[in-house]
């Protein structure tokens, strides 16, 4: 009895906490965000996004959020909350709201949706993501000029397709500076516990990683490489102010001018399902200063920006050697598809980790 | 053998706030009163105390801040459960998620900005033994305190007389308010003990865990913590078992992880959960066979005037 009452408890403590503001004959755009709106990563980015579409669109449009919505069966009642609220389009921010937003959307079609990250889509169902496998690039070729011991630390969240291909364009190229450059790889398998983020990046850092690298969302592992006075990149957003010389740059998402564009649509009628996947040059994302590291590296970064933005390098060029040391199937030409890069579950060589799962 | 040291560290870190919530509860549900409101006192805790940490730049002031705030909420929760006989499991998680709202209302401000962690004790001589050196005289005050906490706590139920009309009053209230003890003040106490302790262990986190705050960011060790105490039997010290149990098996997983051990992290994440129910069930088994939950734990007690 007392465990089931616990786990009510906790069931109960997820539902989400609502903010509304009120007009009629607006658009009511409506968010789902997994975190709180404060967590200076992951849903603080997406609501400085709301924030930009407010202030451009505000006239227009009314928005909504629920934070704190946890993946899963719950976010569906979430999401249906929104469509009954009178949301006509609706943005649902993490992967794991794929299937409920999928189930309300065939149950509501004259409602929009646009689910983040996901690869599920309907006729009112949208997907958009980023690139960010391709600030994950750069990162590598910073990370294995800097660091002395040859070894990364990085802390992942969940191992799906999105974490994955971030690793391996990461240590692709690492490898292209070091060779025998070694990545450990701690799963926190959540998105947002700094307690446990701050653990992992310790662990990392005792193991001999010394430049932080992680895909989760709070500034707790940037703040404990600062502390061991090691060196780290940020996550979602700018996190200089919790290493100011520990940061050596951060991919800040940058969802704003793509919120603000989709409910332009909106309001013109000409809505689409769409996939929408920008990359660096798309400005889907952007990469925060590059600092705490010599000119040399800040110019090698640079120009490294320069080249994917301008389409002359890709990360996944091939030819691309998994963990088994055979090389992976090459179906876009000179590197691979975006559809392999969507699903990627696989490492590429010089890996020493396992992923979970396989 | 650094490496080992670094993790008995990160252990402690890691058990301290859990072992600090669950003490205060293991109290209030020891008086019979089921307070489910840990997680919510404890982040209302974090933002109060990071808040006055922030304030006035002492850490001290902070902590003293978050068991302030701690016992507030629990005030709430008394005035709610025992002065107006609410059903107490209702009372506690509203007392949580109200918690949960007030926390990001404190904290709004606060976000972003960055505190210097408490100081860790350093004696020359002694905290440089290699091994223990840093583990016995390096810990910040709130490890040592926690232990100190639990001690006292343990004396206090078994070796006092205070101690048993509190658990007299867990086990049979009406009996208790027969023999002409005032059961609901003392309730009140042991409410209010839990709330400071819960407060404690939230600005624990912001104070010296990770030095700053960010909403939701007890994440869940409230729910840990009561889970603790019922494992524990409501025995202090099977509760530092448990309690260090867990934070050790949390930091190990991520320990093995790191050296590649191949197993599912899925599962590695899972293991501090699984381990800590097997070995607590274990150990009260083996001791003893039965229930040792207080017998009127979660009942309503209202006095006949």
């Amino acid at each position: 009895m007392r465990k089931s009452l616990l786990a009510l408890a906790a069931t109960l403590l997820l539902a989400g906490s609502i903010s509304a503001a009120s007009a009629a004959d607006k658009l009511k755009v409506g968010f789902i965000y997994l975190g709180p709106i404060g967590d200076l990563g992951w849903t603080y980015q997406h609501d400085l996004g709301r924030q930009a579409l407010v202030k451009e669109l505000g006239d227009k449009i009314e928005t909504t959020y629920l934070e704190n919505v946890p993946e899963g069966p719950d976010a569906e009642r979430a999401i249906e909350q929104l469509v009954r609220a009178g949301n006509k389009l609706i943005f649902t921010t993490s992967f794991g709201y794929m299937d409920p937003t999928l189930k309300v959307a065939k149950k509501y079609p004259n409602v929009h949706f646009e689910h983040a990250t996901g690869y599920k889509r309907n006729p009112n169902m949208s997907t958009y993501s980023a690139k960010w496998y391709q600030g994950r690039y750069i990162q590598g070729l910073i990370a294995a000029k800097m660091s002395k011991s040859g070894v990364l630390g990085y802390i992942g969240s969940f191992p799906i397709p999105e974490v994955v291909s971030g690793i391996n364009a990461t240590m692709l190229a690492a490898q292209t500076i070091n060779p025998n450059i070694k990545v450990k790889i701690i799963w926190a398998n959540t998105w947002f516990d700094p307690g446990k983020e701050a653990d992992a990046a310790k662990a990392l850092i005792d193991q001999g990683a010394d430049v932080i690298m992680q895909h989760t969302d709070s500034p707790a592992a940037m703040q404990i490489a600062s502390e061991r006075g090691k060196l780290a990149f940020g996550q979602d957003s700018e996190m200089i102010k919790f290493g100011p010389k520990t940061q050596l740059t951060s991919i800040l998402d940058t969802w704003g001018p793509y919120y603000i564009e989709r409910v332009k649509a909106e309001l013109a009628g000409t809505w689409k399902s769409e996939d929408s996947w920008g990359g660096l040059d798309s400005h889907m994302f952007a990469m925060a200063p590059y600092t705490n590291m010599p000119d040399e590296v800040k110019k090698m970064a640079e120009d490294a920006q320069a080249a994917i933005t301008a389409g002359k390098l890709h990360p996944f060029k091939c030819p691309i050697v998994g963990q088994d040391g055979k090389a992976v199937e090459c179906k876009g030409g000179d590197h691979l598809d975006d559809s392999q890069i969507l699903g990627m579950n696989f490492y590429v060589k010089g890996i020493d980790d396992k992923l979970p799962g396989k | 053998m650094e490496l080992v040291e670094a993790i008995i560290l990160s252990v402690l870190a890691a058990s301290t706030p859990l072992l600090l919530a669950a003490t205060g509860e293991l109290v209030t549900e020891r008086s019979g009163v089921l307070n489910l409101g840990v997680e919510g006192m404890m982040i209302v805790g974090a933002a109060c105390g990071f808040a006055g940490a922030w304030l006035t730049g002492s850490i001290f002031v902070g902590a003293l801040f978050g068991i302030l705030a701690g016992t507030m909420m629990s005030l709430i929760f008394a005035l709610m459960a025992l002065g107006l006989a609410v059903n107490q499991v209702a009372t506690g998680l509203a007392l949580t998620i109200l918690g949960v709202g007030l926390s990001g209302l404190v904290g709004a401000g606060f976000v972003g900005e960055r505190i210097t962690p408490a100081a860790h004790l350093s004696i020359p001589g002694l905290t440089d033994i290699p091994l223990v050196g840093r583990v016995l005289f390096g810990e910040d005050a709130f490890v040592y305190f926690s232990i100190a906490l639990v001690v006292a706590v343990w004396w206090f139920l078994y070796r006092t007389r205070a101690g048993l009309i509190l658990r007299a009053c867990g086990d049979n209230h009406v009996s208790a308010h027969a023999l002409g003890y005032p059961v609901l003040r003392i309730r009140t106490f042991a409410v209010m003990f839990g709330g400071a302790c819960a407060g404690l262990a939230g600005a624990y986190l912001p104070l010296a865990y990770t030095p700053f705050f960010i909403p939701g960011m007890t994440a869940g060790r409230g729910w840990i913590a009561l889970a603790l105490v019922v494992f524990s039997s409501w025995r202090p010290g099977r509760l530092v078992v448990g309690a260090y149990l867990f934070g050790a098996v949390t930091i190990l997983q991520l320990h093995a992880q790191g050296w590649g051990v191949g197993i599912p992290s899925q599962f590695m994440s899972a293991l501090p959960y699984l381990a800590t129910v097997i070995v607590l069930v274990l150990l009260s088994r083996a001791r003893s066979g039965g229930s040792t939950a207080p017998a009127a734990l979660g009942t309503v007690f209202v006095p006949d005037r």
